[in-house]
């Protein structure tokens, strides 16, 4: 007979491997080409770790060999759903070196285009996060509508995405005559699609339990981190730089800065990222329905500001509240056609940073959620 | 044999079973190019597009064109894939969804086997697919496989138990297991169907709180057991890309596919049969001869097919913990209940 070995094994201590799974950078929710390497045990995420730098475009560099109005095409190309609002800070900057005020007409043309790239950006995020949660329909309406900010974009500046439509002094164009009208259309549409999305998606019992109480941010932790944008607003703390440094014309608008309250579950879960988003494409279109009226009817060279010669002196950083947070350029000039340095400030990169932190003890499907309620652009983490 | 009209057509002989088995293996794929094309024009039809619209008339032949297209396709098998498993699952699933079929009733003329536990045989065969998806997740040497494959092992063996215990309470209802049978007792106005309790006196309809919840049951766990919308996370395409038919391509993916729709259809009729009165017209008698029995069998089945294809491009996912939540704390007490006064309808009838 053989000898009967003592083998006492206590339960729920049952050492088991941990697998090591590489999700992305070829993956259907990665949102581009983000690679996580995640620890797994069992579903549980153990730990994540975010390779970065696949699509590495060496803007920074780039933007030494250029001139001041030779980089605002490579800022748009950073967070490439979003390029008014990438122009933005950088032309500002600028503009702040050179001491240029632009008129009244122009800023307001700029806030309009800003907001109305804002809810795009916007309806990305809301889209994809709800195809991360499985929900495919309210991504094609969401890009339905989408496209009619697109159009009006596009009767700007001639581009669809990528505008380079803010000029560093002015703008490419002035706007076309029936520009009221059509912003009121889309005004009219994103309101009513919200209000579907709200009972198809966000307010969707499935996508509730789903989202609520799943990655949880604490205020605390995500200032240690410094995140922006609807990842800190979705934490509860209304830091908005269009409220607390305004720039253009925001001091002059009414509009709400919109933060996370924890409806369905705690205070910065994922379902009150995602929340913020649509609380704020409504304040956009409010911002965008005020400026509208403070474009003057008469019509003004937009292109009369922009200086012949850009050549400023000294070093700054200019910021500005993009859809994804705050994103900042800080330019050295020295007095040459070429900046010496740009560096940008990404929002999108800052608040991936947060991701192993919020991520561990969560399930490998609530991974999948947590990223998609970040709503990283990857052309602006690597830039 | 007055339940096969081919039998009485051509005779009691070999040629006569083999149209038999022919028949069902044509509408199989028949209804997959349909459901194929239905899927495509129901989904832009929620999302407010066109849908293919180049192939042919309202491209009414695009399944054919996917059919094609996935034929052309190369044959990859993964090179550390375990060979044997991975090559044969593809034909195990189909295998599985099919031979559901050889029991399926289509009118009270033609029933390809009425077997007396025809139910049962439909049910065990149709549970088959686990085991050649968990083949196929183990063998493709894949993280993200064998991730799709458990999570389906787990799910449609935890949903078997309460769709089981609804058919279990039918079967009380009808005191038999066979197909022919559990419609027959449901013939006349569809206020016979199970759904409203099936036949019997005034005061059955006491009972269709219960008889509702075992159909929510039965259909929430059909979705499950054929790995739909909101119950696809084996092939949560946003969480593990593929699940268990990540490295499958061309014909072997398509088997998959096949036999997806196949099993749809599967459970539709079985909800069909324990439910809706099978063939039986909802009208008495009005239009319930035997050709008319398989329009509205068919008919009957379509319109499940249709709420799946419905229900998945409508609602989101839900998360593995979830979804064993939903089936042991949720559908398994209702589902006991439920059968227990079932039963006790079916001891008063």
């Amino acid at each position: 007979m053989s000898e009967v070995k003592d083998v006492s094994v206590v339960l729920g201590q049952v050492p088991t491997q941990h697998m090591k799974l590489n999700v992305g950078p070829q993956h259907p929710s990665t949102h581009g080409v983000l690679r996580l390497v995640v620890e797994l045990e069992g579903e549980i995420v153990v730990d994540v770790y975010p390779v970065i730098g696949y699509l590495h475009r060496c803007f920074e560099k780039v933007a030494e060999q250029h001139t001041y109005t030779q980089v605002v095409p490579y800022v748009d190309r950073m967070d490439y759903v979003n390029s008014m609002n990438n122009e933005l800070p950088y032309v500002l900057g600028v503009e702040k070196m050179l001491g240029i005020t632009p008129s009244e007409r122009i800023q307001a043309i700029r806030v309009i285009c800003a907001e109305l790239n804002r809810i795009a950006s916007h309806q990305i995020a809301v889209a994809t996060f709800g195809m991360d949660a499985g929900a495919f329909t309210p991504f094609l309406y969401l890009f339905r509508d989408r496209e009619k900010i697109l159009w009006v974009l596009e009767k700007l500046s001639g581009s669809r995405l990528l505008y380079n439509y803010i000029r560093i002094g002015g703008l490419m164009r002035d706007i076309y005559p029936t520009f009221k009208d059509d912003l009121r259309d889309i005004i009219k549409t994103i309101r009513e699609t919200n209000a579907e999305i709200n009972n198809l998606l966000n307010n969707n019992k499935i996508f509730v339990e789903r989202c609520a109480n799943i990655g949880i941010l604490p205020p605390d932790v995500a200032i240690n981190y410094g995140c922006s944008g609807p990842m800190l607003r979705g934490s509860g703390i209304p830091f908005d730089l269009r409220r607390e440094e305004p720039y253009l014309i925001y001091d002059k608008l009414d509009f709400d800065v919109c933060v996370g309250s924890g409806t369905v579950g705690t205070v910065g879960d994922s379902w009150d990222r995602n929340w913020v988003r649509m609380l704020e494409m409504e304040q956009s279109l409010r911002i965008i329905e005020q400026a509208m009226e403070m474009i003057p009817d008469a019509s003004e060279d937009v292109r009369a500001g922009i200086p012949k010669r850009i050549a400023p002196k000294g070093e700054l950083y200019s910021r500005a509240e993009n859809p994804k947070g705050e994103l900042g350029f800080y330019i050295v000039g020295d007095g040459k056609p070429k900046p010496v340095r740009v560096k940008g400030r990404s929002p999108c990169y800052v608040n991936l940073s947060v991701i192993p932190e919020i991520s561990k003890g969560y399930m490998f499907a609530d991974l999948i959620i947590i990223l998609g309620s970040i709503d990283i652009v990857l052309g602006e983490i690597d830039r | 044999m007055e339940s096969n009209f081919i039998l009485e057509l051509i005779g009691n002989n070999i040629w006569a079973y083999l149209v038999t088995a022919l028949i069902p293996l044509i509408f199989v794929v028949v209804y997959a190019l349909v459901a194929i094309l239905g899927e495509l024009k129901i989904a832009s039809w929620v999302q407010d597009r066109l849908g293919p619209m180049r192939t042919g008339p309202w491209g009414i032949i695009q399944p054919v064109a996917e059919v094609v297209k996935l034929l052309q396709k190369e044959d990859i098998t993964p090179r550390n894939a375990n060979k044997p498993l991975f090559n044969t699952a593809p034909f195990i699933v189909f295998t599985g969804s099919f031979a559901a079929f050889a029991a399926i009733p289509y009118s009270s003329k033609f029933i390809p086997a009425d077997i007396n536990i025809g139910v049962f045989y439909i049910f065990a065969v149709s549970s088959f697919t686990v085991i050649a998806i968990l083949m196929g997740g183990w063998a493709s040497n894949n993280k993200y496989s064998v991730l799709g494959a458990l999570r389906s092992a787990s799910q449609m063996i935890s949903y078997e138990i309460p769709t089981c215990l609804s058919i279990i309470a039918i079967a009380a209802l009808a005191n038999s297991l066979s197909v022919s049978h559990i419609i027959n007792a449901q013939s006349g106005w569809f206020w016979n169907w199970n759904l409203f309790g099936g036949q019997g006196p005034l005061y059955k309809f006491l009972f269709i709180p219960f008889t509702l919840v075992l159909f929510l049951v039965y259909f929430v766990g059909s979705l499950a057991e054929a790995n739909r919308n909101p119950f696809d996370i084996p092939e949560g395409e946003s969480e593990i890309v593929g699940g268990y038919h990540t490295e499958y391509s061309a014909m072997k993916f398509a088997m998959f596919y096949f036999a997806e729709y196949a099993n749809m259809y599967v459970v539709s009729s079985m909800i069909t049969i324990l439910f809706l009165g099978g063939w039986n017209s909802p009208f008495g008698n009005f239009l319930n001869s035997p050709i008319w029995q398989a329009v509205w069998f068919i008919g009957k089945a379509m319109f499940f097919v249709f709420v799946q294809l419905w229900i998945r491009w409508t609602l989101p996912r839900v998360r593995v913990d979830q979804l064993m939540h939903i089936c042991w704390k949720v559908m398994l007490p209702a589902a006991f209940v439920s059968l227990i006064f079932i039963s006790l309808l079916g001891v008063i009838n």
